[in-house]
């Protein structure tokens, strides 16, 4: 069972006092080299990579439960940025791409990244970055941000317009960027929960027709399918997030006394804590079935990853605001733990569009 | 082909033949549900022969035993079933209570005197039970309950007052709990079936905020109740009765599912209009509908998921009540948004129209959903003491 192997692995290497150890040290890489190999040693790099390409070909539901305890540990780490949405992409590139790639990421040597958002909220059907015909190759020119790993990244993954207009899914072509390339620069920023995503800067990036991802115009559909996977990724990764703050709670609901008794006594707090737990169930169970359809490759995987990435946003929401609440005083210092999921969750929750994003995006399919 | 897909297709075949159109169409009021029973009504003939039909295959009870006329499918067949109904819109044949709560409990607690004789007219239909559990003095505090059962050799002499028993006056059998020690609460209750045309028996229906009586006060004045009709040993039916509990959340919660009802999005997109793009004009009904079909269809996960792991015995037995709570106050939030979706429309009481006020009357009906089958605050104390493990006062 992979779960049997990834549990004290993270639990082990990479708890929490990793990620503070990052933080307070001021590292600007935003993970450990070190540890990403250890993730490559057990075959995690290539954990939604096909077997023919040396990876364990295993399905979402695998990679969901990497994310989920990436999640429970706050381990800063490109997984999901590489092995999840870098592959799932390549699944779509050309022999060179893949042959290129998919070694060094599984090997742990190389980082990718997608670089989709232009503005402040996920809006991946609104592409402006322009790629324009130069020769046999294109020159991009625009902007990207909340990059996630992107400073650091070997390869970007770059959704860029090559025809129609602004808010048409048609002329999106996707482009396999290496990061050393000449007008390309990568600043990282530091998030509320301490990682680092770039603000990519495109000046005038020259690329061949070679780096091209599937089809030039039709790169939507990939983009599609990498971001399902992604979000289905990060959805795996709130329930890790919500499951934690909502155990930590429940801990020191039956350790600390005021009034005479154990806090965890009281009905008031009873209740809150046993509804939010319903709330994680229910995301949980979402999670797991969108995993399923996209490991069926299901017509109805996208919604159902949509539905996912929504309800873990709200319910891994209350669990680390409850979390605090519940805590006292000792919830708001640095010291304690809880505030670093509240952090981290607000991030996830934003990545890869937030609930309304995603319900928005249901009451048009469903045609209201 | 692998043998369940292969059942797949058959089943598949079978309904397709078998479902007459009739039963096929979304179920739009009470009287499109069949409740069997000594005093069956039939609004149409699709409806008998639907249900005839099924019995027939045991699948009004799919996954009982053959030898009590259940159809001794496995859990993944009864799974590719639902779905199949669910596929083609095929009504339930039965909307028994007593199928989903009292038949499990039969079937892990009854002699095998009592599965013979009480089983197979179950799933057929023939005997519609209710429930006496709840007393004036006893509801969420339901082991508190005074009905008494006195030892009479061969019987039990039962006395005493139900409160909320759903449709008593139209039942033709009563699963009761009546206490038979008065030195310990818990330990001093029994589970007795008796049919409800003993002498002694009387009814006397309750009218609800939506203007139907589905429930009555019951009076027991010195039933008597034959031994063999204790389920489960004596002084130990507070086990049975939790265990039938458990069932009886699991189908109350399936009421958020929403089958045959008109979508909300489409309700409010009749009533309030739409913008030139095709949303709708009141964005921020919308919006809330949009949430709300979220938690809707993550809901339907977590109970597909449910049902497989209970099926599985995998499920903890207080899971019922996140689902039971879940799903209940979900449904109480569908039939607000409706409300509030239907306009003026929704709240026409009586009209050709309306179908008699469905619309109104159904979210009146709902606000019992968290009442019923034990309390939604009664669920959070379970979830917090026996999942949670939160210490007691
Ligand atoms: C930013 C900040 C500034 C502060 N400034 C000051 C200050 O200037 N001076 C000062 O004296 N103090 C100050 N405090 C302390 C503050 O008053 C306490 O944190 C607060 O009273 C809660 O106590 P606690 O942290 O011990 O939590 P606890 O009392 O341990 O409570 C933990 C949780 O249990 C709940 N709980 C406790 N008892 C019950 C009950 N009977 N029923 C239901 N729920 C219950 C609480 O609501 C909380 O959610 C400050 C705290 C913070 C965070
Ligand atoms: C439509 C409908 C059908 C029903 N059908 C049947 C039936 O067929 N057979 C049957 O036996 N019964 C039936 N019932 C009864 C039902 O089981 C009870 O109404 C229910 O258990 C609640 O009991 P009560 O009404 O006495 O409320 P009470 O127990 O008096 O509760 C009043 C309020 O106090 C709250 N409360 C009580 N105790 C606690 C506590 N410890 N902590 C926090 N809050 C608490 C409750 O949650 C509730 O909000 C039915 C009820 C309805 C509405």
């Amino acid at each position: 069972m992979l779960a049997d192997t990834v549990r004290p692995f993270l639990a082990e290497q990479a708890s929490v006092s990793h990620m503070r150890a990052l933080r307070d040290a001021d590292d600007r890489t935003g993970f450990s080299p070190e540890l990403w190999k250890r993730f490559a040693e057990l075959g995690l790099t290539g954990v939604l990579m096909d077997e023919v390409d040396g990876g364990l070909g295993l399905g979402h539901v695998e990679a969901g439960i990497v994310l989920e305890e990436i999640g429970r540990n706050l381990t800063p780490s490109p997984f999901l940025e590489t092995a999840v949405g870098a592959v799932t992409t390549l699944k779509g590139g050309s022999a060179t791409q893949r042959q290129a790639w998919l070694p060094r990421v599984l090997a742990g040597e190389a980082v990718g990244a997608l670089a989709v958002d232009e503005t402040a909220r996920h809006r991946p059907e609104r592409i402006g970055l322009h790629a324009e015909r130069v020769g046999n190759g294109f020159r991009l020119l625009g902007e990207k941000r909340f990059v996630t790993y992107g400073h650091v990244a070997n390869f970007l993954i770059v959704a860029a317009r090559t025809a129609g207009s602004e808010h048409e899914p048609l002329g999106i072509t996707l482009f396999l960027v290496e990061s050393n390339v000449a007008n390309l620069t990568a600043e990282a920023d530091r998030l509320a929960d301490a990682s680092l995503a770039a603000r990519v800067k495109f000046g005038g990036v020259q690329v061949s027709r070679d780096a091209v991802i599937g089809e030039i115009d039709l790169g939507f559909g990939i983009l599609t399918a990498t971001l399902s996977a992604l979000r289905a990724g990060v959805s795996a990764e709130l329930v890790g997030v919500g499951s934690h703050a909502l155990a930590m709670t429940v801990g020191y609901l039956k350790q600390r006394k005021q009034f005479g008794r154990l806090i965890g006594s009281f009905q008031a707090l009873q209740h809150r804590a046993a509804h939010l737990y319903a709330e994680m169930e229910v995301a949980r169970a979402a999670v797991l079935k969108a995993q399923q359809l996209l490991d069926g490759k299901d017509e109805r995987a996208d919604q159902a990853v949509m539905v996912a990435k929504a309800m873990s946003g709200m319910a891994s929401a209350l669990a680390v605001q409850e979390g605090i609440q519940m805590h006292g005083g000792i919830g708001m210092t640095d010291e304690y733990d809880i505030g670093l999921y509240m952090k981290r969750q607000r991030v996830l929750a934003e990545l890869f569009g937030d609930a309304d994003y995603h319900a928005n995006f249901l009451a048009k399919l469903a045609g209201y | 082909m692998s043998d369940l897909e292969t059942f797949r297709q058959t089943t598949r075949a079978w309904l397709e033949a078998n479902c007459p159109a009739e039963m096929r169409l979304p179920i739009r009021s009470e009287e499109d549900l069949v409740w069997g029973g000594r005093r069956a009504v039939y609004k149409e003939p699709a409806q008998k022969l639907w249900l005839d039909r099924m019995v027939a295959k045991g699948w009004t009870a799919p996954d009982w035993p053959e030898r009590y006329g259940g159809g001794g499918l496995s859990p993944e067949e009864t799974k590719i079933l639902r779905n199949e109904m669910g596929r083609l819109g095929c009504r339930s044949p039965l909307s028994s209570f007593g199928l989903s709560t009292l038949g499990p409990t039969l079937l892990k607690y009854g002699t095998e005197e009592q599965k013979q004789e009480h089983l197979p007219k179950l799933l057929r239909g023939e005997i519609l039970w209710c429930q006496g559990y709840s007393e004036p003095g006893a509801g969420s505090d339901l082991a508190s309950l005074s009905t008494r059962a006195e030892d009479k050799g061969d019987h039990f002499l039962v006395s005493g007052q139900k409160i909320w028993t759903s449709d008593a006056d139209k039942a033709d059998w009563i699963f009761c709990l009546v206490r038979t020690d008065t030195s310990s609460k818990h330990s001093g209750i029994s589970f007795l079936l008796f049919d409800m045309e003993t002498p002694g028996v009387l009814t006397k229906p309750i009218k609800l905020i939506s203007g139907a009586s589905p429930f009555c006060e019951t009076f027991f004045d010195n039933v008597k109740v034959p031994k063999k009709n204790l389920v489960g040993a004596l002084n130990k039916g507070w086990d049975v009765a939790k265990y039938l509990l458990g069932h009886e959340r699991e189908s109350i919660s399936g009421f958020g599912s929403g089958s045959g009802q008109l979508e909300l999005g489409e309700m409010a997109k009749r009533t309030t209009g739409t913008e030139p793009d095709g949303r709708l004009d009141d964005p921020i009904l919308r919006a809330r509908v949009a949430l709300f079909e979220v938690r809707a269809q993550a809901f339907s996960a977590v109970s597909e998921r449910f049902v497989d792991e209970l099926k599985h015995e995998r499920a903890h037995p207080a899971q019922a009540s996140v689902i039971k709570y879940f799903g209940t106050e979900l449904n109480k939030q569908r039939h607000e948004l409706m409300m509030d979706a239907g306009g003026s429309d929704a709240l026409e009481w009586e009209s050709e129209r309306s179908r008699g006020g469905a619309n109104v009357r159904a979210w009146l009906r709902t606000k019992a959903n968290s009442i019923e089958g034990g309390t939604s605050e009664v669920q959070l104390n379970i979830i917090a003491k026996r999942i949670l493990e939160l210490p007691g006062v």
